[in-house]
Formats: C-alpha cells, sequence, structure tokens
C-alpha cells in the first residue's frame, strides 16, 4: 500500500520498507538515531530524496497538501495555532465518540490550549488528525505521555482505525507495545534503518 | 519667503546645552559623557559633509549625480535592515531581500511622487527628489526590517503551530498567513501611529523646518501631508514586498516550512 524507495536525507540513509493495507509497522531505536527524521520526510516536512507512492500514486505527482492529508504525521508534541481546543478541528461535535474512548470529557472544547497535559495533547493530536481520514498513519510515540488504561484504549483506537484498509508506521520505545501492536518490527540505528527483525 | 540665517556663534552657543548634560552625567556618574561626546561629534560631522554633498549636487544637477546619491542611501539602508534582524535569510537573501524590495518601493513612490505631484524641472532635481527619497527611505527601511523580523522570529517560535496545519493537509500559504499578516501589521504600526498622533502630540520635523523658512504654515502642511501620504505608501508597498517574498523564500514547492534557509541563530 506504501512503498518507499531510497527515501533519503541527512541524517537518514536511503530507506527501502514497503507497508501493506492492515499492517502496523513498529520503528524502534535510541533516540536521535532518525526515528522521528524517517516519518517527516514521508511526510515530506523536510526536503527529501527517493521515491514514496501511495497505492501506486506517486507521492510528487499529487500537491503536498493532498499527500499530507492521505498520509497523516502525528509528532510527538503536536502543534496548536488557536486558542482553546475545539478551533483546531474541522467539526467539533462530532468527535464526541473518539473522545469518550480516549478518556477526554466532551466538553474540552472550550479549554485553553495552555492548560493541557502532555498526555492531552497527544489524545488531542490524535483525534484531529483522525478527523480527515487519512489512509497512513504515521505516528511518533502517540501514547509516551498517557496511563496504563488510556494507553490501551488509545491503542485499540488505532487498530480500529487501520482496519484492513489502512495502514500505520508507528514509532515506539516500549517493546510491549510493539509486540502488542505491530506485525512488524524495524530497528533505526545511526540514520540506518535495519533488516527486518521479529 | 523670510529665514534667520544662523552664524556659527550661534551653534557654538547651543551645543552648551550639550555640554550641560555631559557635566550632569560626570557629575551623577551616569557613565554616559563618552558615548555622548562621540555622538555629538558624529552627528556634526555627518550633517556637515551632508550639507557640503547636498551643495555640490545642487550646483551639478545631473540624473547621474542624483542616481548615485540614491544608490549610496540604499545601500547604507541595506545594511541598516540586515543589522536590525534577529535571524536574517541565509546568504545573498540576507541582504539582497531588504535591499531589492525597499529600493522598489521607495523609489516607486517618490517618482510617482516628483513626477505628478510636486514636479520640479527637471523632476530629477536633488533639491527635491533627494529630500523626498530620504524621508520615504528611512520610513519604508523601518517598516521593511520590523515585518521581516516580526516574520522570521514568530515562525521560528511558531514552528510546531505551522506544521500542525501543514500535517492537515493545508497549503503552506494557509499555514503562514497569521504569521505573514502579524508582520505586516508590525510593519505597518510606526507609520500608523505616526499619522495618527502628528500635529497633536508633535510637529513634524519636515514642516517646522519649512515653517521655520518662512513658509505659509497652511503650505507647509499641505506638504507635510503629501509626505505622510508617500510615507505611508512606500511603507506599505515595501512591507508587503518584503514578507511576501520571505515567505516565498522560506517555503518551496512541496509546502514546507524552509527554517533551515535562515542563517544560523546569532545566540
Amino acid at each position: 500500500m506504501l512503498t518507499i524507495n531510497d527515501l533519503a536525507r541527512p541524517g537518514l540513509e536511503p530507506v527501502n520498507l514497503e507497508i501493506s493495507a492492515g499492517e502496523i509497522v513498529a520503528i524502534m531505536g535510541p533516540s536521535g538515531a532518525g526515528k522521528s527524521l524517517l516519518l517527516r520526510a514521508i511526510s515530506d516536512l523536510d526536503p527529501n530524496t527517493g521515491m514514496v507512492m501511495l497505492g501506486g500514486r506517486a507521492r510528487e505527482a499529487m500537491p503536498a497538501p493532498t499527500w499530507r492529508k492521505e498520509v497523516g504525521y502525528l509528532p510527538a508534541e503536536p502543534g496548536w495555532w488557536a486558542e482553546t481546543v475545539g478551533e483546531h478541528f474541522q467539526n467539533w461535535p462530532s468527535q464526541q465518540d473518539s473522545l469518550a474512548t480516549l478518556g477526554m470529557p466532551g466538553d474540552c472544547g472550550d479549554w485553553p490550549i495552555s492548560r493541557l497535559s502532555t498526555g492531552e495533547r497527544q489524545r488531542l493530536g490524535l483525534v484531529r488528525l483522525l478527523e480527515g481520514v487519512p489512509q497512513v498513519l504515521l505516528l511518533d510515540e502517540p501514547t509516551s505521555g498517557l496511563d496504563a488504561d488510556t494507553v490501551e484504549s488509545t491503542e485499540r483506537l488505532i487498530r480500529d482505525y487501520i482496519g484492513t484498509q489502512r495502514c500505520c508506521l508507528w514509532v515506539t520505545h516500549d517493546d510491549a507495545q510493539a509486540g502488542r501492536m505491530a506485525n512488524r518490527c524495524l530497528r533505526i540505528e545511526a540514520g540506518r534503518l535495519a533488516e527486518p527483525t521479529s | 519667503m523670510s529665514y534667520i540665517i544662523l552664524d556659527y556663534a550661534d551653534l557654538a552657543i547651543a551645543a552648551s546645552l550639550v555640554l550641560i548634560s555631559g557635566g550632569a552625567s560626570l557629575v551623577l556618574r551616569l557613565d554616559i559623557e563618552r558615548r555622548l561626546l562621540i555622538a555629538t561629534l558624529r552627528m556634526v560631522v555627518q550633517l556637515v559633509l551632508v550639507g557640503l554633498v547636498l551643495k555640490a549636487l545642487f550646483a551639478n544637477v545631473s540624473p547621474l549625480w542624483t542616481g548615485l546619491a540614491v544608490v549610496v542611501m540604499l545601500a547604507v539602508a541595506g545594511r541598516e535592515i540586515l543589522a536590525r534582524q534577529s535571524r536574517p535569510l541565509a546568504g545573498f537573501w540576507a541582504y539582497g531581500l531588504g535591499v531589492s524590495t525597499m529600493a522598489v518601493a521607495s523609489t516607486l513612490v517618490t517618482v510617482f511622487a516628483l513626477t505628478t505631484q510636486v514636479a520640479p524641472d527637471p523632476w530629477y532635481h536633488p533639491q527635491y527628489a533627494l529630500p523626498l527619497f530620504g524621508m520615504v527611505l528611512g520610513n519604508t527601511m523601518t517598516g521593511i526590517s520590523l515585518g521581516l523580523d516580526t516574520l522570521v522570529t514568530s515562525l521560528t517560535r511558531e514552528r510546531a503551530a505551522v506544521e500542525a496545519k501543514l500535517t492537515l493537509g493545508a497549503t503552506i500559504h494557509e499555514a503562514m498567513r497569521p504569521n505573514a499578516r502579524q508582520a505586516l501589521r508590525t510593519g505597518l504600526m510606526p507609520t500608523v501611529n505616526a499619522m495618527a498622533a502628528t500635529g497633536v502630540v508633535a510637529l513634524p520635523g519636515m514642516m517646522t523646518g519649512q515653517i521655520l523658512s518662512g513658509v505659509e504654515p497652511v503650505e507647509a502642511v499641505k506638504y507635510q501631508i503629501l509626505v505622510m501620504f508617500l510615507i505611508a505608501g512606500g511603507t506599505g508597498l515595501g512591507a508587503i514586498l518584503a514578507v511576501l517574498a520571505a515567505t516565498w523564500r522560506l517555503s518551496d514547492p512541496r509546502h514546507r516550512l524552509r527554517l533551515d534557509r535562515l542563517a544560523a541563530s546569532r545566540d
């Protein structure tokens, strides 16, 4: 579904990777190894070389905004541009189910961004990303700030979203999480993506 | 027109006021007397030189000499824009973007005024061209340097917010729009404030000068209003051109935010 050929940028050696529909691929490795650089390069946020295709369509054949709607990237610390939570969504009322699943109260739309905890920001960032219904998810440690219960519900939400038609690249430091969630697990060390292990 | 000619003794008497300030600095240990002295000397030397240059230019009215003076003024103002950036663009653009947009805006506005409203003969007569150009240039320079600095500072600080919009499928123009808008507002603020306060809080220097040299107050006011329009036009055009050019330079056709095109941070 997502095909990556010789994708490279400074700090990242050429990456070749094929992810099928329904697949969740975990990316692991030490801090600073290039995990986030890889996700940013796929999302086309930084200058890079190589070829990335989604369902046979080349990335360069689409306008970048269209590509990023299809291939949704969630950074480890999502950014916010308005005062309150609700302003960041196209249709805030329709988000209630996802919010409830992730343990966020339905009235948090009026909350100022400045009072959100790291974990709340991550969950709201995820819901905001899913609102655009991307086909591919590029998730950078989406549960690092969450307690065990919320981690479980977040994992469930993502697995249900991926289903059999979509796919996901998931950066995590947590071996157990990679074991629970991923069909495959890859490692990045010093900017180099290693051969698949388990 | 009649005006009172000053002789050098008059200037010497006035200079004693600076000496009083310097004396106060010594007595109160403000530690500013040295800088005050240097600034005073610079002011006198620079103004005397400008007076001599203008005198020579007026005696030899030629588009070449006027043009050369304009180029020198632009070059100096370009350095000033660069010096006021906390983080300029990398390479040629650091100087080139500010100076080229400033040149276009201030030259267009001044030539427009010289060929239609003021209309001296010839239109490039330095007695009219250089003072008008100088006033438009000084304000355009401030507008551009404030606009550019605000744009870069806010894009650097709000990078995560801009990229969050990009990851959700916004175009780079949509993502940068609040930053560009804020930069333009800041760049135009001094001009807007100056127009709002002028005549109430302070009498503008040019108008005061004309009145001192014997021009009818109403005629002096007409000139001042014209100059204010030119300044507003030059600052607006210059700030818009510079901020748009900088947003273009800090993005690319793949809708990326290219902060890597800024020079390395100075701090």
